[in-house]
């Protein structure tokens, strides 16, 4: 069902955010130091609209993963692979785990987060790697 | 407000259906349920009709006008759309007419149509109920998703796969004698151990299968009930639906469903009921420990008790909850677009007496359907209790 696309419609504020990974990223946080990802016009937590970006912290921790044995069609990455979901002060990402096997990730592992492109889809595509 | 009676119910055999289309299949269940109930098609005010993939795995979006001319309604419809939730949804909705008055007759239900397209496009469609953005691009699949719930829930309570596979079982036990159930066979705690990784924590057997499907009810007001002499037992007199960050990076505790415990709040408040004067419960066990989490939510058990449930024989067909005694999503299916209405379907059969394992439960009164719609970013619950 799905076509390859190396050329996806844009998204905007998620791209540049995705893309801001490889120099660190960032996050948006509202006055009232609630974290977010955009875009985003007000905070989900509080209703504030006073936000801004702040600098990702450079390292997190693995909150829970799993090895993914299925994956769906035409995503464009072999099974398996590992999924995490990574805890960065008051902001979590979701990416998948490059250079660990699914034996060596554990819960508190501390990895740093990178952007890469799914060859398959075109899309970005979160990575973390061991810090 | 007047009061709210399951007239009459209709299911499909829950399996796979090669060849037979969406229209098809949900128009076999909405005959079902009004020959059920008595009452003539052209009595139905409005069809609330649920569906997830449809316009995916048969490129038909606008379903609604499509299965009410082929059920031979003469009314509107309309398409509700929650992921997994979306019968709950539409269930939900049809009470709220009767209630207000505006409509007697309601016929509510869903269909999905799924084994026509391959796993992986299944895992595709199904994958699109998670956060495209934040989650489907970093390789969250469905079941996916609920292993990162189990590994959050198994490092916040304890518990293990062999406390999962416990679920499975039990749920596989109750579905040998429902002749609507995809899998009528009993699985071992071994098999289910033994069953290949989908998404660790998560087997196979942990997952349920892939389900063609259609489920309906008749909805009626108390008040068209007694004018037309219909036979209508049971009654729904709560419900309550909740809703959650989609994406569960986003969530305080991915560990929990708070979604269902607000829709369960709002339900028990709107029947009266307390969570221990429940006498059996369907809830949406799409994972093993989906229903571990629904057994929290729901306040059954507290946090971290729910995982030992099956396994202690709480919620085995003996035990003093029995849970899932249609065999669950787990083994009767999970047609996901009518699960919410095939639950309630079940449960009004179990109450009325005359579902296969009614046996199990011969003076219950009050029963509870669980129904969630992607991680339970979506969450629907109806209490149904014996009127009369």
């Amino acid at each position: 069902m799905s076509d390859a696309d190396p050329d996806p419609p844009a998204n905007t504020g998620y791209d540049e955010w995705a893309d801001a990974l490889a120099d660190g990223g960032y996050f948006i946080e509202c006055a009232n130091g609630h974290g977010s990802l955009p875009p985003r016009r007000v905070c989900p937590e509080c209703g504030s609209t006073d936000l801004s970006e702040e600098p990702l912290p450079k390292t997190g921790e693995i909150a829970t993963f799993s090895e993914i044995h299925v994956a769906p069609s035409g995503f464009g990455e072999d099974p398996p692979y590992v999924t995490a979901v990574v805890e960065f002060g008051s902001v979590r990402l979701t990416g998948i785990v490059r250079d660990l096997s699914a034996e060596e990730v554990e819960i508190g592992t501390v990895v740093r987060p990178g952007a890469e492109r799914n060859d398959a889809t075109g899309n970005r595509l979160i990575v973390f790697r061991p810090a | 407000m007047t009061g709210v009676r399951v007239a009459g119910v209709g299911l499909t055999p829950f399996g796979e259906h090669a060849g037979r289309t969406g229209r098809d299949l949900f128009a076999e269940a909405a005959l079902a349920a009004l020959d059920d109930a008595g009452v003539a098609g052209d009595e139905v005010e409005h069809l609330n009709y649920g569906n997830f993939m449809g316009a995916l795995a048969e490129r038909q979006g606008h379903q609604a006008p499509i299965v009410t001319e082929a059920a031979g309604l003469r009314c509107a419809g309309t398409r509700y759309e929650e992921a997994c939730a979306s019968a709950g949804v539409a269930v939900r909705e049809a009470v709220r007419a009767v209630r207000s008055g505006e409509n007697d007759v309601m016929l509510a239900g869903g269909m999905e149509r799924m084994t026509n397209l391959s796993t992986a496009e299944v895992t595709e469609s199904l994958a699109v109920a998670a956060d495209e953005l934040f989650e489907v691009r970093a390789g969250v699949t469905f079941p996916g998703a609920y292993a990162l719930m189990a590994r959050a829930y198994f490092d916040e309570y304890g518990g293990d796969r062999e406390d999962l596979a416990h679920v499975a079982a039990k749920n596989h036990a109750n579905a040998v004698n429902n002749e609507y159930a995809q899998y009528q066979r009993e699985v071992s705690v071994e098999q289910a151990l033994d069953s290949p990784a989908v998404a660790s924590p998560l087997h196979l057997f942990d997952a349920c299968p892939i389900t063609d499907g259609a489920s309906a009810l008749v909805l009626v007001s108390e008040e068209y009930a007694a004018e037309h002499d219909l036979d209508a037992s049971v009654a729904i007199t709560g419900t309550g639906q909740g809703g959650d960050r989609a994406a569960l990076q986003d969530r305080t505790d991915i560990a929990r469903t708070p979604a269902a415990a607000d829709a369960a709040a709002e339900a028990y408040g709107d029947a009266g009921v307390a969570s221990d004067e429940v006498d059996l419960a369907e809830v949406h066990d799409c994972f093993t420990i989906a229903e571990v989490m629904a057994l929290e939510a729901l306040d059954f058990f507290d946090p971290g008790e729910g995982i030992g449930a099956a396994r202690r024989g709480d919620t085995t067909r003996d035990g003093d909850l029995p849970v899932n005694l249609s065999g669950g999503l787990k083994a009767k299916g999970h047609p996901v677009g009518a699960t919410g209405g095939s639950q309630i379907a079940e449960m009004t059969r179990l109450l009325r007496g005359d579902h296969p394992n009614s046996d199990a439960v011969p003076d219950a009164t009050v029963g509870l359907t669980h129904n969630a719609g992607g991680t339970v970013a979506s969450a629907v619950v109806h209490v149904l209790e014996v009127a009369e």
